[in-house]
């Protein structure tokens, strides 16, 4: 339990650090990445690039272990199955995405840094998945 | 800025890597979120997601106080900030994830849906932009 915490916080301390020194944590750099009809801004593309290296190298040793470190076992989604909730979510969340420059981690992250205006976001952000939850369960 | 960007992005990777290796989860902000809310009735444990989502303006605070400042351009209007929370809030629970969860985790592996989800997220990203740009509403 305390070690899960431990592992987690570390985790999750490096990943806002990252979002910090490469400048996602900034909405009108991850908008100007968006913006391909403007002063276009590739930073974004070098983040993804350096994030996803280290992650396929994880995913290749994770096929080879039986279990992680400090869990029984590994709890990964499907990756197969294509479906409508999927498009349909996704698209809505760039729509998102693009109007405010933010997505969650830079928003959760920047309340240690613009507290006022990324709260406003990440309040917003709960509701609409609050939103979700009940129009998910009205129609299941 | 393409050496920060590269560094910050490695230790993105770094950490999902950490989650992945370490507790056998994906480091999917929004599941994560949604999760330490109680929103979500699956997913990790949520000492996990609690302490994952603590972590994250943590990070960014002790950059900010022992690295340097850390640049944040926010949209002046908050009915940005609102709307686009609450559909990104929506569609990332309907889709399944973010950046962090289908761009990163599920780019790594090559995750057909995740593939598909970051195309989808990504020019609906581009075209709002092209969009408010047009109608005169970009900041």
């Amino acid at each position: 339990m305390t070690r899960s915490f431990i592992i987690a916080l570390i985790a999750g301390t490096l990943f806002g650090a990252g979002l910090a020194v490469s400048g996602m944590a900034d909405p009108t750099r991850v908008r100007g990445f968006l913006d391909l009809g403007g002063q276009w801004d590739p930073t974004l593309a070098f983040v993804m690039a350096g994030a996803i290296f280290p992650m396929a190298v994880a995913w290749l040793i994770q096929r080879r272990i039986e279990a992680p470190m400090a869990a029984s076992q590994f709890a990964v989604p499907a990756t197969g199955k294509l479906d409508r909730p999927l498009i349909t979510g996704s698209i809505l969340f760039g729509i998102g995405w693009g109007i405010a420059g933010l997505c969650p981690g830079p928003a959760i992250a920047g309340l240690a840094l613009s507290p006022s205006a990324a709260l406003i976001f990440v309040v917003a952000m709960i509701v609409g998945m609050t939103v979700h939850r009940s129009f998910n369960r009205s129609t299941a | 800025m393409p050496v920060p960007g590269l560094i910050g992005g490695l230790m993105i990777g770094f950490a999902a890597a950490i989650m992945l290796l370490g507790l056998g989860r994906i480091a999917g902000v929004s599941g994560l979120l949604a999760r330490a809310m109680r929103i979500s009735d699956s997913g990790p444990p949520l000492v996990i997601a609690g302490a994952f989502i603590l972590g994250l303006p943590l990070g960014a605070f002790l950059v900010a106080q022992f690295i340097g400042p850390v640049v944040t351009r926010y949209p002046e209007s908050s009915a940005l900030l609102i709307v686009g929370g609450l559909v990104v809030g929506f569609g990332t629970r309907l889709g399944s994830g973010c950046t962090s969860g289908h761009g990163v985790c599920g780019l790594s592996r090559l995750s057909k849906r995740s593939v598909v989800a970051t195309a989808c997220f990504m020019g609906s990203g581009f075209a709002t932009v092209a969009v408010m740009n047009a109608l005169g509403m970009g900041w």
